[in-house]
C-alpha cells in the first residue's frame, strides 16, 4: 500500500472527526451561553471556543470582535480558516478524492454530498435551519461517513489507517473539549458547585453525548469529579480518552502484525493506554486537569508525528 | 481536432449499402433497431448515462467553467466489423507497429534508415520529440512504443486508411471497455444474438506484456512489479489512470510516491520502500525526470532517467518515441514497412504530399481547394486549411502561408469518413465514425479485437474528438 494512499485516508478521517468535533464545540459553547448570567460578556462566553480550537491567533488577526455571530461564522464557515468545519468537510473530501479507489463508493458518496451540501451555506442560511440543527447535522455527516466505512469496507490496512485518523482526532477533541470548562471562567468562587457550574458540565456532557451515560452510570448530580473520569478514565464510554487509546493501540498492533515492522507510533499510543488503565480520577486532579490535558493533547501531537515517519507519510 | 472531409452523401454506410440492402453482418442490429420502441431508446439512454456516471467514467476538462468532469456521449448503437474484415485489418496495424519500434530502434542505434536515403535526416534529429539523450541506450526487446494506437478510417468496403499514429500515451482504452460493459448490461439479449469476440481481457494482456519486459537489472524477472504512473487527479485522463491499475492490480503512483536510490527506483508504501520494475507512465518525456529533462517539472523523478539507462526500471512507453508519430515523419511509415521488415504495407496512409517536395508543393498548390493542408506539427485543428469548406480569400491567405515555409506543411484529399447508423435527436442517423484500435507490444505483439469507434455526433461533421461533441461506440467484432 502507497504512502501516499494511508496518509490521504488517514487525513480524510481525522478531518471528518474534525469537522463533527468543531460542531461538538460550537454546540457546548452555545448551550453554555444560553445559561450566561449578565456577569457573562459574549467575550467571556465565546473566546474560550477560540482557544480550545487553536484558532485564538488567526481570529484576532481578523480583527472582529468576539461575539456569537463572529466566531460561529468563523468555526464553522470561513473558507480561510483551515480549522473551520467547511474547510475541514472539504479537507476530507479532497483527500478521499486523491484516492476513492480506496475507499467504497458509499463512502465517497457520503462525503461528496456532505460537501455539496456545505458549499451552499453560509451564515443567514444555518441561522434560518438553526444553530443547533446545523451542528446536529454535521454530527449526522459525520456518523453517517464513519457508519458506512465501517459496514463497507473490508477489513484491510486502508480500513486500519482510516480508523486511525478517527481516533487519534477524537482523543484529541475530548481532550480538547474537556479543557472548555477550564477556560470558561465562572463570575465568582462561590459560583462553583452553584446553577451555573452545573448547567455548564452539563452542557459539556451533552455536546459528547454522554448525558444520558452519565445518568445511567452514576445515577447522581452532575459532578466535576466524575464528569471528568467518564470522559477520560472510562473505557465503555465511546468517546472518552482511555476507549481512544484502546482504539488506537489496537489498530497500531495490528498494522505492526500486518507489515511485520516495529512502530513507535504503536508504543506511544500503547504507552498512554496503559497509563489510562490504570490512572485514578483523584491522581488526575492532583496534576490539575487541566495541565494532564495538556500534556494528553501534546501526547497526540508526538503520535500523529511518529505515525507520519512509521508509514512514510512526511514525505 | 481530429479533421477530415467528405462531400455529404458519399461516404460509405458501414451498416446499409447504396441500395439501402442491410449488409449481412449489421442483420441482428436491424431488427433489433426496428423493433425498439422510441420509448425504450430513451430510458436506455438515461440509463446508460446514469451507469457511467455511477462507474465514474468521465474525463475532465479543467478552466472552461461549468462541470469539470463530463461524460463523453455514448450511442447505443454498436459499430460492427466482420471477422474477415478484422483479419486484414489486424495484419496491417502489427505490421505497422513492428515497423515503428525497428524505426525507433534505429533511430537511436546508428540511423541506417537515414543512411539509406530512405528518410531526411533533418526530420529525425531536429524533430522537437528526437531525444538524443537516447542513442546507444539498450531496451528491453528493443521495444520502444509498448502501448500504440494507431487511427483509422474506412472510405469504401475495402479501404482502410492510417490517420494518425499514436507511439506515444495513447488514451481511450478504458472506453473501449468500459462501453462493452455497458453495452452488456444494458442489452443483454444482442450478446447472445450475436457473436462478439469479447475485449475484457485488456487489462490482463497489458499487464503479461509489460511483464514480459522487466529491465535488464531486475531481481525478478518472472514477477516484475509494475506500477501505472499518473500526473495527478487534474489529467484529463486521470479516470483512465486510475482504471487500468485497478483492473491490473498494480499500484497507481505519482512522482512524488517514487524516489531513485543508487540508482534504482523505489516507491513509498506504508511496508517501507519497495523496487519498481516497470513504470506504465501516462506522462510526457519532458516531465518524467526533473535532472534529466524538464527542470521544472514536479510531476516527475529525480534520477528516474538514469536509472532508465542503466537497465534498472523499464520505462513503457520508451523515451523518445515521439520522433515516429509526427506527421512529418507519418507519409514514411510505408517506406519503413519496406525497409525493416521487406514486406509490402498491408494497410495504406492516407495519400499525403510533403510539401518540401517541389513536385509535391506544385500539386497542392494547384489543387488547394480540394485538399486538407495541415502543419506538421500542429495539433488540435489549428493552422489547417479545409479546402473545401474555405473561402477564396482563406485560400489565397494560406497559399502564402505555405510558400513562406513550405516545410512546415502536409497536404491530403478529401476523405469520405465512413458512416455508422448513431442515435441522434431526430432518430437514427448515420454519422461519422473512426477507430483506434491498441497494440500492445511486449515479447509479442498483441491486441484485442476492435478498439475504441469515436463518432462525429453533429450530422456531416467529421470531428469525432470527445472535447469537440464527439461521441462513442461499442465497437464490435464478429467471430467468423
Amino acid at each position: 500500500m502507497l504512502s501516499r494512499a494511508a496518509d490521504s485516508l488517514y487525513w480524510m478521517s481525522r478531518y471528518m472527526e474534525r469537522a463533527e468535533n468543531t460542531a461538538r464545540l460550537l454546540d457546548v459553547s452555545y448551550r453554555m451561553s444560553l445559561t450566561a448570567t449578565d456577569a457573562y460578556s459574549q467575550q467571556t462566553q465565546w473566546e474560550p471556543a477560540l482557544v480550545v480550537a487553536g484558532c485564538e491567533a488567526p481570529f484576532k488577526k481578523t480583527g472582529k470582535k468576539i461575539d456569537a455571530r463572529n466566531v460561529i461564522e468563523y468555526l464553522a464557515l470561513a473558507a480561510d480558516n483551515p480549522s473551520s468545519i467547511r474547510s475541514a468537510l472539504w479537507m476530507a473530501r479532497e483527500n478521499a478524492r486523491a484516492m476513492r479507489t480506496q475507499i467504497t463508493t458509499e463512502m465517497w458518496e457520503a462525503l461528496n454530498a456532505t460537501w455539496l451540501e456545505m458549499r451552499t451555506l453560509d451564515y443567514a442560511k444555518i441561522e434560518a435551519m438553526g444553530l443547533r440543527a446545523f451542528f446536529d447535522w454535521v454530527k449526522e455527516r459525520s456518523h453517517l461517513f464513519r457508519g458506512v466505512g465501517y459496514g463497507t469496507m473490508t477489513r484491510d490496512a486502508a480500513y486500519r489507517f482510516v480508523r486511525v485518523g478517527t481516533f487519534l482526532e477524537r482523543a484529541d477533541a475530548t481532550a480538547r473539549l474537556l479543557d472548555v470548562k477550564y477556560h470558561v471562567l465562572l463570575p465568582s468562587t462561590r459560583d462553583v458547585g452553584g446553577a451555573v457550574d452545573y448547567y455548564q458540565w452539563g452542557a459539556l456532557l451533552r455536546s459528547v453525548s454522554a448525558f444520558q451515560a452519565y445518568r445511567r452510570l452514576y445515577r447522581d448530580a452532575i459532578v466535576p469529579r466524575r464528569v471528568a473520569e467518564l470522559l477520560v478514565l472510562r473505557e465503555d464510554m465511546p468517546r472518552s480518552l482511555r476507549s481512544c487509546f484502546r482504539e488506537l493501540t489496537r489498530l497500531l498492533d495490528e498494522l505492526r502484525e500486518m507489515f511485520g515492522r516495529d512502530y513507535v507510533s504503536a508504543r506511544l499510543a500503547d504507552q498512554m493506554y496503559n497509563r489510562l488503565r490504570f490512572e485514578t480520577i483523584d491522581n488526575v486532579n492532583k496534576q490539575g486537569l487541566h495541565e494532564f490535558l495538556t500534556e494528553v493533547v501534546e501526547n497526540n501531537a508526538e503520535i500523529g508525528k511518529a505515525i507520519a515517519k512509521d508509514f512514510g507519510l512526511d514525505f | 481536432m481530429r479533421q477530415t472531409q467528405s462531400s455529404a452523401g458519399a461516404a460509405f454506410d458501414e451498416m446499409s449499402a447504396a441500395d439501402g440492402t442491410v449488409r449481412p453482418a449489421y442483420a441482428e442490429l436491424a431488427g433489433w433497431l426496428e423493433r425498439m420502441p422510441a420509448s425504450q431508446t430513451d430510458a436506455k439512454r438515461r440509463e446508460a448515462d446514469l451507469l457511467f456516471r455511477r462507474l465514474g467514467i468521465t474525463f475532465a476538462v479543467y478552466g472552461e467553467g461549468g462541470d469539470p468532469e463530463r461524460l463523453i456521449p455514448f450511442d447505443l448503437i454498436p459499430r460492427v466489423i466482420t471477422g474477415a474484415e478484422w483479419q486484414a485489418l489486424s495484419e496491417g496495424l502489427v505490421q505497422r507497429v513492428r515497423a515503428l519500434n525497428a524505426f525507433l530502434y534505429d533511430v537511436y542505434h546508428g540511423m541506417n534508415i537515414v543512411r539509406a536515403g530512405k528518410i531526411p535526416k533533418d526530420l529525425v534529429v531536429a524533430n522537437s520529440q528526437y531525444r538524443p539523450e537516447m542513442i546507444g541506450v539498450a531496451l528491453p526487446g528493443n521495444v520502444y512504443t509498448h502501448i500504440a494506437g494507431i487511427d483509422v478510417v474506412r472510405v469504401s468496403e475495402n479501404q482502410f486508411y492510417v490517420l494518425e499514429d499514436n507511439a506515444r500515451t495513447p488514451s481511450g482504452v478504458s472506453y473501449m471497455l468500459e462501453n462493452r460493459e455497458a453495452m452488456m448490461r444494458l442489452f443483454p439479449e444482442l450478446f447472445s444474438a450475436n457473436r462478439v469476440r469479447p475485449v475484457g481481457h485488456y487489462p490482463d494482456e497489458l499487464l503479461k506484456s509489460l511483464r514480459s519486459l522487466p529491465p535488464e537489472n531486475c531481481l525478478n524477472k518472472d514477477e516484475p512489479t509494475v506500477v501505472v504512473m499518473t500526473p495527478g487527479a487534474y489529467n484529463s485522463a486521470y479516470f483512465e489512470h486510475v482504471f487500468l491499475a485497478e483492473q491490473m492490480g498494480v499500484e497507481l503512483v505519482e512522482g512524488q510516491d517514487m524516489f531513485v536510490d543508487d540508482g534504482f527506483v523505489y516507491m513509498r508504501t506504508v511496508a517501507g520502500p519497495k523496487r519498481v520494475d516497470t513504470i506504465y507512465r501516462r506522462l510526457d518525456d519532458a516531465f518524467i525526470d526533473p535532472a534529466a529533462f524538464n527542470p521544472e517539472s514536479v510531476l516527475g523523478v529525480r534520477g528516474l532517467f538514469d536509472a532508465y539507462r542503466r537497465g534498472n526500471v523499464n520505462l513503457a512507453n520508451a523515451v523518445g518515441t515521439g520522433v515516429a508519430d509526427d506527421k512529418s515523419v507519418y507519409p514514411y511509415v510505408p517506406e519503413m514497412v519496406r525497409f525493416y521488415l521487406g514486406e509490402e504495407p498491408k494497410l495504406a496512409n492516407v495519400p499525403t504530399y510533403t510539401l518540401r517536395n517541389k513536385d509535391d508543393l506544385k500539386y497542392a498548390l494547384e489543387h488547394l481547394p480540394e485538399l486538407v493542408v495541415k502543419e506538421v506539427h500542429g495539433s488540435g485543428g489549428y493552422g489547417m486549411l479545409v479546402g473545401p469548406k474555405s473561402t477564396k480569400a482563406e485560400i489565397e491567405d494560406f497559399r502564402q502561408r505555405i510558400l513562406a515555409n513550405p516545410d512546415n506543411y502536409i497536404a491530403q484529399p478529401t476523405l469520405a469518413l465512413s458512416t455508422c447508423p448513431t442515435f441522434v435527436d431526430e432518430g437514427v442517423a448515420p454519422r461519422h465514425v473512426d477507430l483506434r484500435p491498441y497494440l500492445l507490444v511486449g515479447k509479442d505483439v498483441k491486441l484485442v479485437p476492435g478498439g475504441l469507434t469515436r463518432v462525429a455526433l453533429r450530422a456531416g461533421s467529421l470531428v469525432v474528438n470527445s472535447s469537440q461533441g464527439g461521441g462513442t461506440k461499442d465497437t464490435w467484432v464478429l467471430e467468423e
